[in-house]
């Protein structure tokens, strides 16, 4: 009995050594004693294909083109008649140049791509905006003095 | 305490913020750029301004933008997060100069701390062992071979201003020590702008373990105990426990002893991580301070108990620290596992995409940190972690066993994730015995 304890443990050292350095199999022979130990193979799934990403670092993707815009938004449906000045900046938004001045454009004001159409503040620097296209001023959408973000839309403009 | 922060950065870190303010009555204003419009967690901030388009360098690390949100949205001051603007000492110093409070370290003590070779010098300063290196930039080839010769191969060859595992290359002799030192320089000088490299021993099969600390205004600084992020691909953390699970409770003493007189020589103030590098005979050797708190940080949360995002608010409203060392205690084992949108059986290849069925984790032990659910679409232009998964138990076996039924029961689809990776860790004999170091993944997986 005491020969089969140790055997056993044995065994046990050796499935142990077997596990921690993921042998698939052992043979082990001494004299005319041979201890062959052999662990069950699951079926591998063979794992075909390029890679399709280079061998870089994980997360960015290089070079990959900006998505279009985020979260489940809806495209919104272009109005066919008129384009928007949207804010490049964050800040305030200023229609007129003093507060005691004209605004820069109104409704109906001719723009073309260098005209001035209001001013955003951003850190005490005053950020003239241009227009940036030729056409008529039918909507004047923010408000004076108000904050606004990145992307917001200021003015909706009829292209010639 | 603050009335408004704004968070300078997105995903799940984000949302952390944002709890951790809204817990403390505090309004949290939430920046975003137009790939992340929409995101839900945005509705959870007080208020979301769009600050630009999806590339980072015009929204996320764009200082002149995140300024002019702070500004129009009044804010008190701005919580970095971890990455982006979160190490940079040009951002913390603007903060300053803007009367908006930078929630993190001092630009001094960011600037010294985030310098790896007066980092070095200041933890040996402090009586901390470093692992043996070049005392300083390396001039030239011919100086390093001279080092290299002294300490002994095989050698690290690192950028000083290096990240993120890039700018390093191994030597294990002088041929290899000439072709690595000149590629490391030109990596590092592409990379970021600094081509200076140091040396540093190369500790085979080392673990990593490092310590998180606190420090307020008025001089105190307390320890939350050390953990083990050894299991690691290629320089990227994939799973963290605490307690490191082999260290005596005198080394552990010793450790976080000598994390905290590190930090106090540099006179910082908030939270910062201590890293260091374990060897076989449990000696431990300074590596670098991250100056920022850390993706990793829920694990120590779990085992003290105590909430780190909301001690940084306070300690950067200007509350010292009520607690003392006495009041923090380690109680059990966490463990968390990092779940990136990559493909394990494609050599972790980025797989950004909508994620149509989302069935997150519970029960007992199981905390998840995301900003993710379904219908949420995984941008190309950031980085590719998902979610954090955290076990907590009494018992590392138990924590283990938690973590296993957790991942298996979490739907992610269509997109890949490395949830089958972490689940083969997890399994692997050697993991379970705790006998793990930072080479372990590429060894085995």
């Amino acid at each position: 009995m005491a020969q089969w304890d140790e055997q056993f443990s044995k065994l046990k050292q050796i499935i142990e050594i077997m596990k921690d350095h993921n042998l698939v199999e052992i043979q082990i022979k001494q004299g005319e004693e041979e201890l062959c130990v052999k662990k069950a193979q699951p079926v591998q799934p063979q794992i075909t294909g390029v890679p399709m990403f280079g061998a870089g670092m994980p997360g960015v993707l290089p070079g990959a083109a900006a998505p279009a815009a985020g979260q489940g938004q809806e495209a919104v449906p272009q109005e066919a008649k008129s384009a928007e000045i949207k804010s490049p900046l964050v800040g305030t938004f200023y229609a007129q140049p003093s507060p005691d001045s004209e605004p820069f454009v109104e409704l109906g004001s001719r723009v073309e791509p260098e005209t001035v159409v209001c001013i955003i503040e951003a850190m005490k620097v005053m950020n003239e905006i241009k227009a940036e296209m030729s056409g008529v001023i039918v909507d004047v959408v923010a408000a004076n003095g108000s904050a606004v973000e990145y992307g917001q839309v200021l003015f909706k403009v009829r292209p010639d | 305490m603050f009335s408004r922060v704004l968070i300078a950065n997105r995903g799940e870190i984000a949302l952390r913020v944002i709890r951790a303010c809204h817990e403390l009555g505090i309004e949290a204003v939430a920046v975003y750029s137009e790939a992340d419009r929409g995101a839900a967690y945005l509705d959870m901030a007080d208020e979301a301004i769009c600050i630009g388009p999806a590339v980072p360098s015009e929204s996320y690390l764009n200082i002149p933008r995140i300024m002019s949100a702070a500004e129009v949205s009044n804010v008190d001051a701005i919580h970095p997060g971890y990455g982006f603007l979160a190490e940079n000492e040009n951002f913390a110093q603007i903060c300053r100069e803007c009367g908006i409070i930078f929630i993190g370290p001092p630009p001094e003590a960011m600037r010294l701390l985030g310098d790896k070779v007066e980092a070095r010098k200041l933890a040996k300063k402090a009586g901390v062992d470093l692992v043996p290196g070049s005392d300083g930039v390396v001039a030239d080839e011919a100086e390093g071979l001279k080092i290299a010769g002294k300490i002994g191969y095989p050698v690290m060859i690192k950028a000083v201003a290096g990240g993120g595992g890039r700018g390093m290359r191994v030597a294990h002799n002088d041929m290899s020590f000439r072709a690595g030192f000149a590629s490391a320089r030109a990596e590092a000088e592409a990379a970021f702008g600094e081509g200076a490299v140091y040396l540093e021993k190369l500790i085979v099969e080392p673990r990593h373990v490092e310590v998180q600390v606190v420090a307020d205004g008025a001089g105190n600084v307390l320890h939350f105990y050390e953990r083990d992020c050894s299991i690691q691909r290629r320089h990227q953390k994939m799973i963290e426990e605490s307690p490191c699970p082999v260290l005596s409770e005198k080394t552990r003493q010793e450790l976080c002893a000598s994390a905290i007189r590190i930090i106090k020589h540099a006179n910082y103030v908030n939270a910062a991580t201590v890293e260091f590098l374990l060897d076989k005979d449990k000696h431990f050797y300074f590596i670098e301070v991250n100056t920022r708190i850390q993706v990793e940080h829920p694990v120590s949360e779990m085992v003290t108990g105590w909430d780190l995002i909301k001690m940084q608010l306070k300690v950067a409203a200007g509350d010292d620290l009520e607690l003392t060392q006495k009041d923090i205690k380690c109680r059990g084992v966490a463990i968390e596992c990092r779940i990136n949108a990559e493909d394990p059986a494609n050599n972790f290849s980025p797989c950004p995409g909508t994620i149509t069925r989302y069935i997150p984790p519970g029960g007992p032990g199981v905390r998840v940190d995301t900003h993710v659910y379904q219908g949420w679409t995984v941008s190309p232009s950031y980085d590719s972690m998902l979610c954090k998964l955290i076990a907590y138990q009494p018992t590392r076996a138990e924590a283990i066993a938690t973590m296993r039924r957790a991942l298996s029961e979490f739907v992610i689809e269509p997109i890949k994730t490395t949830i089958p990776a972490s689940l083969s860790i997890l399994s692997h004999n050697l993991f379970v015995k705790g006998k793990i170091d930072t080479e372990f993944v590429e060894r085995n997986f």
